[in-house]
């Protein structure tokens, strides 16, 4: 394989997992713009909906790519109760009290899933996971692409609900401002409650995308993708969630080109590394212009 | 007079452990434009906000069209028929005025006179027009107020509370502002006005309470407060 090609088969493996983190950080993004909560459990999540996808192969031995249309529906409840029960209460308190509750969220989710499934790293095996689709001079693994057109659905799904729907508008002028929106008739609490039902939607279709590719474990996956979740977001531009999808696009590529270039033991370190840099250079976020206020 | 619209009973309100507005008590009539005026910090606003469910009031009563406010939360209360135009504006930024004036009536009841009722405010704001398609956040101070009255008469309320309009913007925009709000008084929509522009607004009102310091020290018909030694002396600098 020649040089260029090898470059443009990295280049399409980055995105392909990059798209998995646009995913997650869109979610993360769009908790932060609306909401003002940073949610520490984002990554437990994910974990949420890798071991979804477990107990729904297990019991039903059902494809994991099928069990999205049941564990999807039950995530956005989840969502939704959780929001209700821990988040509410906290709308008027000050940022780090729901800091500190999603924090605490996390440990009690992440200790849960250690109490039912175990520490030992869990995987689902899918008879075509090794399969492959040759596109031209580059060979692309099936379950990345099919991760990748789920993806795609999912984002223009929210793009066109956020532009086109009379919520995804009321959720994007609560997300501007609070107290306009709540003056004009919208229920801002009940939005809070979609919006947190939208990211762990997100979340989950992630998680079960993933566990096909990779190995979980209750305690240790999830810290490390709210970790990749936030340089995403910080990648995009804090808030922004359009912003999150390049970000998550690049952080795949990063980390794809720096474990084949330079070494594969530090696959997670490239992404914090362009994580510093973003923040030392552009604070703002690459795809961010100063968010403006009226 | 008819039944009023608003009426204000000895309401007490404050934040915290502060009080700020001590029994104060006032009406709007079914086709009045009411200014309320006061200083800095006389507790004007506070009464805005407590109407609108913004904060909850500690004693006193407040009645709106025949229904007492006080457990509502300020979406209910703008679904009860009240718009509110809040100081500072607090539009939708990153959205278009179009987008920023349609949400008004996001409202199922509003909704439905959507159309209609923006045709209305266009031709009440035909600068607007062209601006269309521009970001809030990029007009000017004059243009974004225009943009938030705007925004609340397609709620198509059945009163109007506006707070400091004029607050930030040059006295030739000013004026304009004002008599956008009397235009729109003569349509017959009831209107409670604050503002410290208080001589702006004792020109364009039918009545008026003057604040000081939370407690109400006068009222009356404007023209008549206008001339009052007090008003001249300690508001307009005469």
């Amino acid at each position: 394989m020649d040089i260029l090609t090898t470059i443009i088969q990295n280049l399409a493996n980055g995105l392909l997992i990059g798209g998995v983190y646009a995913l997650i950080g869109v979610g993360l993004s769009l908790i932060f713009g609306v909401m003002r909560v940073i949610n520490f459990a984002h990554g437990d999540f994910v974990v949420i909906g890798m071991y979804s996808a477990l107990v729904i192969y297990r019991q039903l031995s059902l494809d994991p790519y099928l069990s999205l249309l049941i564990a999807l529906p039950l995530g956005f409840l989840l969502g939704l109760v959780l929001e209700r029960i821990i988040l509410s209460p906290l709308v008027d308190a000050p940022e780090d009290s729901t800091l500190l509750a999603t924090l605490g969220l996390a440990l009690i989710l992440q200790n849960t899933l250690l109490l039912i499934f175990g520490a030992e790293p869990n995987s689902l095996y899918v008879s075509y996971a090794t399969a492959t689709i040759k596109l031209g001079p580059i060979t692309l693994s099936l379950i990345q692409l099919i991760a990748g057109a789920v993806i795609l659905v999912v984002i223009i799904g929210l793009y066109l609900f956020l532009t086109r729907s009379e919520a995804g508008k009321a959720v994007r002028a609560t997300a501007q401002n609070r107290l306009g929106a709540e003056l004009i008739g919208i229920n801002t609490l009940a939005i809070h409650s979609l919006v947190f039902g939208f990211g762990m939607v997100l979340a989950i279709a992630a998680g079960i995308i993933l566990i096909p590719q990779l190995f979980a474990t209750p305690a240790i996956t999830g810290p490390v993708f709210t970790l990749k979740a936030f340089v995403v977001t910080v990648l995009g531009g804090l808030g922004n969630i359009w912003g999150a999808i390049g970000g998550g696009l690049l952080l795949g590529v990063v980390e794809v080109l720096g474990a084949s270039y330079i070494s594969n033991s530090y696959r997670d370190a490239y992404g914090l590394v362009a994580f510093l840099l973003v923040l030392l250079l552009r604070p703002e976020g690459l795809f961010g212009k100063t968010v403006k206020r009226v | 007079m008819t039944e009023p619209i608003l009426k204000i009973t000895n309401v007490d309100l404050g934040y915290g452990e502060l009080k700020v507005v001590f029994g104060v008590s006032l009406e709007v009539g079914t086709h009045e434009l009411v200014g309320l005026v006061g200083g800095n910090g006389s507790g004007k606003s506070t009464i805005l906000r407590a109407i609108s469910g913004m904060i909850k009031p500690w004693g006193g009563q407040v009645i709106f069209d025949g229904q007492e406010l006080g457990v509502q939360k300020p979406h209910e209360i703008a679904a009860l028929g009240i718009a509110h135009v809040p100081m500072g504006r607090q539009l939708f930024a990153n959205m278009t005025v179009e987008e920023n004036i349609s949400l008004g009536a996001y409202l199922p009841s509003a909704r439905k006179k959507r159309a209609e009722n923006l045709a209305r405010v266009y031709s009440l704001f035909p600068d607007l027009i062209n601006k269309r398609k521009d970001l809030a956040g990029a007009l000017s101070g004059g243009q974004q107020q225009m943009v938030a009255i705007a925004r609340a008469l397609m709620l198509g309320p059945k009163m109007l509370l506006m707070d400091e309009p004029s607050l930030g913007l040059a006295p030739l925009l000013v004026k304009e502002v004002m008599q956008v709000i009397r235009s729109v008084a003569e349509t017959g929509l009831p209107i409670l006005l604050v503002e410290q522009n208080v001589q702006q607004v004792l020109k364009i009102s039918d009545r008026a309470y003057v604040l000081d310091n939370g407690k109400l020290v006068l009222s009356g018909p404007s023209p008549e407060l206008m001339g009052h030694p007090m008003v001249k002396k300690a508001y307009l600098g005469l």
